[in-house]
């Protein structure tokens, strides 16, 4: 076995060379981010069908996608869509990327929607009933609007989790920082520092992105004060 | 269709004793470093605290891909060591990642049992290890039951970049089954997913019904 040692020849060779996938790996964060945030409104309107059959089988599906590796789905789908009948090309790597790893993340931010939505007051859906909105500004205007809010800090929880689930897709070809420094390694020999490069990149992302996103978590609940409602409801119990 | 998936899931098959070992080991390992670190964070001693700390940062903020390859490739580098087998490896890679985000949960638990339980503790006279182990400790672990759940099954979906590190496991049969007929590609992973989410089932059982657990009896 062949070893060398640290070396800061290699790492400021390398960094400039892995830092041309930090654009593809922020890029593709973001699109699946956009595709997860919209797909998960798919999933809790189709959750929300009164029909029990097709319920059990959202359900299920969701509970499929969700615990199954992104990885396998990301294999799945890159080498399953030019099967489809009527379509005969292959999809790029950063748009099976997208396909996968939104799809996958999409079930968790189906699921924050539903639990924000559920969270709405009784009344307030009574109250839109008892205005005579039609169904759409009852959504629109009253339910929405109060359900999303509150669930913005868990939804930039997901943000960073997808952040870091992005370097998979180096597996199928997207030239992010992963695949650059895997590159550089086998090119060199040399896979510590590139792949520490991605290491310190990584941290120094997510780590601040977390910080602010506790930050806002305590300013959401100051404005949206939940114990305040908590408190509203016990007293009315109690009564 | 029926015969090439009674073709298929027999080579699939052969990777379900690594998958299942590596999903076991890097499990019990990732709730021994959860504990130990949990509680470590909570520790008097500020070096404790903060090395803890620096652990839990480093590993949940990088993410499970980078470590495993970090340790698969660099630290024979850094170290001129090897680590043990690739098995080794993956369990290690595994356990530290998922044990930096378990040791949140143990801390979380513990933080959120009740003053009151502390409190009355101390007036009965208890050793600090006393007042832990039979007042504080049983209250935390059942609040932490669903998330345990939650992420053992996170755990077995890590558990497919293993193969990534040439572990003969179920991807890995996969991709071979894929090389050698890529029309079958989507039929292969197709299955390869089904036998994920077969393991994955009673994870999901034992999430639910920690949830229950985790539930009863508690004022609210």
């Amino acid at each position: 076995m062949n070893f060398t040692y640290w070396s800061w020849d290699t790492f400021f060779d390398a960094l400039p060379f892995v830092l041309q996938g930090l654009g593809i790996t922020v890029g593709l964060t973001i699109t699946c981010y956009l595709f997860a945030l919209i797909f998960g409104f798919v999933w809790t309107f189709l959750r929300r069908v009164p029909n029990k059959l097709f319920n059990w089988v959202v359900t299920w599906t969701m509970e499929f996608i969700r615990s199954t590796p992104p990885l396998v789905q990301l294999f799945f789908i890159y080498y399953a869509w030019p099967m489809i009948p009527g379509v005969g090309f292959t999809l790029n790597p950063f748009a099976s990327a997208v396909l996968g790893l939104g799809i996958h993340f999409s079930t968790y931010v189906g699921e924050i929607y539903r639990s924000g939505i559920e969270s709405v007051d009784k009344g307030q859906w009574e109250a839109s009933r008892a205005l005579n909105f039609t169904t759409v500004d009852k959504w629109k205007k009253i339910i929405l609007p109060q359900a999303i809010p509150p669930t913005i800090p868990m939804l930039g929880n997901y943000f960073i989790i997808m952040f870091k689930e992005v370097p998979l897709a180096s597996i199928i070809g997207v030239a992010g920082i992963m695949l650059m420094a895997n590159t550089y390694g086998a090119q060199n020999w040399a896979y510590l520092e590139p792949l520490t490069i991605v290491g310190i990149i990584f941290l120094a992302l997510s780590y601040p992105s977390a910080v602010l996103i506790k930050k806002l978590e305590v300013k959401m609940n100051t404005r949206f004060d939940k114990n305040a409602v908590v408190k509203s409801n016990q007293k009315g119990a109690v009564m | 269709m029926i015969n090439a998936i009674i073709d298929i899931a027999p080579q699939l098959a052969r990777g379900l004793s690594i998958t299942i070992s590596v999903l076991l080991a890097s499990a019990i390992f990732a709730y021994l470093m959860a504990f130990i670190a949990g509680l470590c964070r909570l520790s008097q001693n500020t070096i404790i605290r903060k090395f803890t700390g620096l652990y839990v940062e480093v590993f949940r903020g990088t993410s499970l891909i980078v470590q495993l390859f970090w340790l698969y490739y660099a630290v024979p580098m850094l170290f001129g060591i090897q680590l043990g087998s690739n098995w080794w490896i993956g369990v290690i890679a595994i356990g530290l990642n998922y044990g930096a985000y378990l040791s949140e949960v143990v801390r979380g638990s513990i933080l959120s049992v009740a003053q009151g339980q502390t409190e009355a503790a101390t007036a009965l006279n208890m050793s600090s290890f006393q007042r832990m182990r039979l007042i504080i400790f049983p209250q935390a672990v059942r609040m932490m039951l669903p998330e345990f759940g939650n992420y053992t099954i996170q755990i077995l979906k890590g558990t497919s970049l293993v193969s990534l590190i040439g572990m003969t496991d179920i991807l890995y049969y996969g991709d071979i089954m894929r090389s050698s007929n890529l029309s079958q590609a989507p039929l292969v992973y197709l299955l390869v997913l089904v036998f994920y989410f077969i393991l994955a089932l009673p994870l999901i059982w034992l999430t639910r019904k920690g949830e229950s657990i985790s539930r009863k009896g508690v004022a609210s």
